[in-house]
C-alpha cells in the first residue's frame, strides 16, 4: 500500500490529507509536493489531516518537522488533526506536540486558524 | 514450538513496506494485538530504513537480511546489513541524533525501537555492517504463562 496525497489550498492555509502508509519511501513524494505547494501559493499555515493514514514511522516525523520549519520562517502554524493512537505515540515520543497543535477534526483545525 | 523465517532483499526503499508486511504476516500466527502488530511493523520499518540510508547510503546493490524466530509468544527479530557500520552506537541511539539532517531524518529510529520492543541489542562494526536484535513478548502469551 502506498501513500495517497491530497492537497487543498484555502487562503493561506494548505490542507494536507494523507491516506495509506507514510514511510521513508513515500516521504520523498510528500516532501516534494508539499514544498512546491507552500512556495507556489505563499502558504503560511498547514493543516495535516491524518484520518486515513494507516501507517507511519520516524521518516514521517522527519518530513512533518521539515514542513513545520518551512512555515515557521513565515511565522505560520501547523495543526495536525484526526490522528490514530499509534501515530499519536510517535508524536508524543518525539516531542512534536510542543510545536505542532493537535485538533480532533479538520473543522476544529480551521477554526483554530481563524478560518471557517 | 519454534518457528523461524529468513528473508533477504535489495536495499531499496520500496522494499520497506514489503519487509514490515512480511514480518507482520509471519507473526500473525501468534495472534498478536493490533497494537503489537503495529509496533513490530514500525520497528522493522525503522531498522530497514536505517540499513538502506545509513548502512548502504542508498546503494541498491546492498542486501538487507531479516530473520524472525517465534517461540512461546516470544518474537526474536534480527535485521542485518553488510554496510558501513556505526562507529559510535551509543551516540547513534540518542533521541533526535542523526548524521543526515539534510535528508530530514528525525533521529527517532532507535528511540522508537527501544520503546516498542522489550529488548534491543545493536552490534555494529565499521566497514562490516550492523545487526539489530529485537525481542518482544506478546501479551497474549504472557497471560497463558501466568
Amino acid at each position: 500500500m502506498s501513500l495517497n496525497i491530497n492537497l487543498e489550498v484555502k487562503n493561506e492555509i494548505l490542507c494536507i490529507r494523507l491516506s495509506g502508509e507514510l514511510d521513508h519511501h513515500s516521504a520523498d513524494e510528500l516532501r516534494e509536493q508539499a514544498t512546491a505547494a507552500i512556495e507556489e501559493f505563499h502558504i503560511r499555515h498547514i493543516i495535516l489531516n491524518l484520518e486515513h493514514l494507516s501507517f507511519m514511522d520516524s521518516s514521517g516525523l522527519g518530513v512533518i518537522l521539515g514542513r513545520y520549519k518551512q512555515i515557521k520562517q513565515v511565522h505560520g502554524e501547523m495543526v495536525v488533526c484526526a490522528i490514530s493512537p499509534a501515530v499519536q505515540r510517535l508524536f508524543d515520543m518525539s516531542g512534536l506536540f510542543k510545536i505542532i497543535r493537535l485538533e480532533p477534526t479538520e473543522e476544529y483545525a480551521l477554526q483554530r486558524l481563524g478560518v471557517a | 514450538m519454534k518457528n523461524e523465517m529468513h528473508i533477504q532483499f535489495s536495499a531499496l526503499s520500496q522494499n520497506e513496506s514489503f519487509a514490515r508486511v512480511t514480518v507482520a504476516a509471519f507473526i500473525a500466527q501468534l495472534d498478536p494485538t493490533m497494537d503489537e502488530l503495529t509496533e513490530i511493523k514500525t520497528v522493522v520499518s525503522e531498522a530497514v530504513t536505517n540499513s538502506i540510508i545509513h548502512g548502504y547510503e542508498n546503494d541498491p546493490n546492498g542486501l538487507v537480511y531479516i530473520s524472525v524466530t517465534i517461540e512461546d509468544g516470544l518474537v526474536d527479530l534480527s535485521i542485518r546489513d553488510e554496510g558501513l557500520g556505526i562507529s559510535d552506537v551509543d551516540e547513534a541511539r540518542q533521541p533526535l541524533y542523526t548524521t543526515k539532517p539534510e535528508l530530514e531524518r528525525s533521529g527517532m529510529g532507535f528511540t522508537i525501537m527501544e520503546n516498542f520492543m522489550d529488548e534491543i541489542a545493536v552490534v555494529s562494526h565499521p566497514g562490516e555492517g550492523t545487526e539489530i536484535r529485537l525481542k518482544k513478548h506478546l501479551s497474549n502469551s504472557k497471560m497463558l504463562c501466568n
